[in-house]
């Protein structure tokens, strides 16, 4: 394997990584708030891939807003969700409220077959983001870096909301101890709303840009990504928003090179996920940034 | 403090994970939620001996009234527009043609959402519970192989519109299909390659999981290694997953041997993206599949990667070989508002003849159909004669097309070996 070869290869991965890592940074958050373990996360993606579709495709909208107003339409959804499912349980053991989500994830999936038909589609992707940009033999698509950047910068942007604003305050509270946050006049219900809100908007974001990469849309497409980042989320400890990034780097970068290396295993790519998180809840249940900051947020 | 925290996190991790497996398992079946059914393709194989005097019995009784045809095909999940474009050509001719024996002709559709498991539970469900005389069906190989099985214990004949695995048919006496197959498909665009665009080495990308493509890439390779006379002729040989859509790594192994042609049989969603990949990583060379890609998807997904891409098909409205060829396409262009595309006509073909076989039979009776089926002969559908072999199979023209201008052009018509 020639370098260039090897360096073609690493910037595949880090575009998908950098996918994975920007829809991890939502589960991640939301398990960080309110150590829920949101299933319904990659179909909220689907959903968030579907709005645009139709702001595009029906409504004729040019394509920014339809992606602007799909991100505040899904994170209503995922606000709506959690006050019809989540909120519920919220007294309820945890185990209640997982299943829930799960019902609502299985829910999304059906409604998407009925309302949107199960034919795929193709994702309208505006010219920007198409082109391939070329350093002699290494090809890198637009969204190649696009992605990375948009990732990293939403990243600044929520560590930044939850470490030096009134609300992020809030929501570390929250997330120590719901009770005792009530105790001291936070609004627990506000801010749990406000985490869902926000984790949904960064779904819509991964969704959309899931469609960019691969513009392929059909009511069962969130699923996959929705497990793959849920392992990303783990690998990089669960409820730690940088290992999230880390996490799905990681998975990102060792899916290509699993395929590159051992072609013959090409078939296997989900399977290495899933190893890949069975070896970490062994050997490291906490992941990889996991234990540092396991509490905060 | 602190350990027990970690603890209960742990656990409830290890719960997720448990519950994930569970949730994968799932979804290895594709979303066959229905797990109460899937006892179904056994209950009819031990249902098969004492439950033929039954069914026998249950379809004189329905045959009072009306003949009952079974479909099953994909109208959800990555080959729903095959599906879907085939139940509209069954559909046509149900209502051109609705009658046999003097009775309405019912068609039962029932979804197997892409699913081999579903399939098998499709035509279970068809045999058992609407008890159908015929079924017709499946777009894809895997789904047809899969629900051959049930119907073959229970002695229920099939007519597949689109499956072309040989598999099919094969030991399966009461597996019919009115196209070709993939011996004869893999030579054609074997041929194609070497012919056509010159090409003396050639790449292989296959869908690991899909009977159909990696039956027709087996072709591929047999037809184009004799006609080169290399046995290195194919340089690299690729595989990836229904339902993947991350393909760079392949294409970047494939990228770095420069192969002249490179054969991607697959379905529409994942080839159109897979070709995409290929132009975004800057690989030139020429794009073959089969007869999957004809699908609009194929090109709104694919978009301007996926011109000058050439495959194999069926038909073309383009030069109607029959009589009913013209029937079709005018009623199929009223009923629809566009132009058919080979998996219509292949639907239509499918229904008529089950129809023709039920109307020979002069009975109801899947025995007597099945055997009127395997006398078919001359039989003039949408897309050409039709006789049926001693294995089932048709043996038919076949058509290449090729994306130009965001639209299918027909190229040229080969004659089947004789």
């Amino acid at each position: 394997m020639t370098f260039e070869l090897f360096l073609q290869h690493l910037i595949n991965g880090i575009s998908l990584g950098s996918l994975y890592a920007l829809i991890a940074i939502g589960y991640t958050m939301v398990y960080g708030i309110v150590r829920l373990i949101n299933f319904a996360h990659g179909d909220i993606i689907m959903l968030a891939a579907y709005f645009v579709f139709f702001g595009v495709g029906l409504f004729h909208m040019p394509w920014w807003l339809s992606a602007l107003l799909s991100i505040v339409l899904t994170a209503l959804v995922g606000m709506g969700i959690e006050k019809a499912a989540y909120k519920p349980l919220r007294d309820a053991p945890r185990i209640s409220i997982l299943i829930s989500a799960i019902g609502v994830s299985f829910f999304l999936e059906n409604f998407g077959i009925v309302v949107f038909g199960g034919r795929p589609q193709a994702f309208y992707s505006p010219k920007v983001f198409q082109g391939v940009i070329k350093l002699g033999n290494v090809s890198i698509i637009n969204l190649g870096i696009i992605i990375p950047v948009i990732t990293i910068i939403l990243l600044m942007g929520l560590v930044y909301i939850v470490n030096n604003t009134r609300t992020g305050m809030a929501m570390r509270a929250c997330s120590k101890d719901i009770d005792t946050a009530k105790l001291m006049g936070i609004d627990v219900d506000r801010i749990i709303s406000f985490t869902f809100g926000l984790g949904s908007a960064l779904a819509a974001v991964g969704g959309i840009m899931w469609g960019l990469k691969y513009p392929q849309l059909h009511p069962l497409i969130g699923i996959m990504p929705g497990l793959k980042c849920f392992i990303a989320a783990v690998v990089g400890g669960i409820g730690n928003i940088p290992g999230a990034m880390l996490g799905g780097f990681i998975l990102g970068i060792g899916e290509i090179l699993l395929v590159a290396f051992l072609p013959g295993l090409s078939g296997y790519r989900d399977a290495f996920a899933f190893i890949i998180l069975i070896l970490i809840l062994l050997f490291r249940p906490t992941g990889i940034l996991g234990e540092k900051v396991a509490e905060k947020v | 403090m602190r350990i027990k925290k970690i603890n209960s996190i742990n656990k409830l991790l290890v719960f997720t994970v448990v519950l994930l497996l569970v949730l994968s398992a799932f979804l290895a079946g594709c979303g066959s939620k229905q797990s109460s059914e899937s006892n179904k393709p056994a209950e009819s194989e031990q249902a098969t001996d004492s439950g033929k005097s039954d069914s026998n019995q249950s379809s004189s009784e329905s045959s009072d009234d009306v003949i009952r045809i079974g479909v099953y095909e994909p109208m959800t999940g990555a080959s729903a527009a095959g599906g879907q474009m085939t139940v509209e050509g069954i559909n046509l001719a149900n209502e051109m043609f609705p009658e046999v024996l003097g009775k309405k002709i019912k068609l039962f559709l029932v979804d197997n959402k892409t699913d081999k498991t579903e399939a098998a539970n499709a035509v279970s469900r068809l045999i058992q519970q609407n008890k159908v005389s015929v079924i017709i069906g499946s777009y894809g190989s895997s789904l047809s192989m899969a629900g051959g099985q049930v119907a073959k214990d229970a002695k229920v004949p099939v007519v597949g519109c689109s499956p072309t695995n040989p598999l099919v048919t094969l030991n399966n006496d009461y597996y019919f299909r009115v196209c070709f197959i993939d011996p004869f498909q893999g030579k054609v665009m074997a041929k194609y390659a070497f012919n056509t665009l010159k090409a003396k080495k050639a790449a292989i990308i296959m869908d690991v999981s899909n009977d159909y493509s990696v039956g027709l890439s087996n072709y591929f390779k047999q037809a184009f290694v004799e006609l080169t006379g290399d046995k290195n002729a194919i340089v690299a040989e690729a595989k990836y997953k229904t339902g993947d859509q991350e393909f760079t790594a392949q294409l970047t192994g494939i990228k770095d041997l420069n192969p002249d042609v490179i054969f991607a049989p697959g379905n529409y969603g994942e080839s159109a993206l897979l070709i995409k990949q290929a132009r975004d990583l800057g690989i030139k060379a020429p794009f073959l599949g089969g007869d999957t890609y004809e699908a609009p998807e194929f090109i709104q997904i694919g978009g301007q990667a996926v011109e000058g891409v050439a495959f194999s098909t069926h038909y073309t409205a383009e030069a109607p070989v029959t009589e009913v060829s013209k029937q079709f396409l005018d009623a199929y262009k009223q009923k629809y508002g566009k132009d058919p595309t080979a998996f219509a006509a292949l639907g239509f073909d499918a229904y008529l003849v089950a129809r023709d076989a039920i109307e020979r039979a002069g009975s109801a009776e899947p025995q007597a159909i099945r055997d009127a089926l395997a006398k078919t002969q001359d039989f003039k559908g949408a897309t050409g004669i039709i006789t049926l072999d001693e294995n089932g199979d048709a043996n038919k023209s076949a058509v290449i097309k090729q994306v130009k201008d965001g639209k299918f052009v027909y190229v040229e018509t080969i004659q089947p070996d004789k």
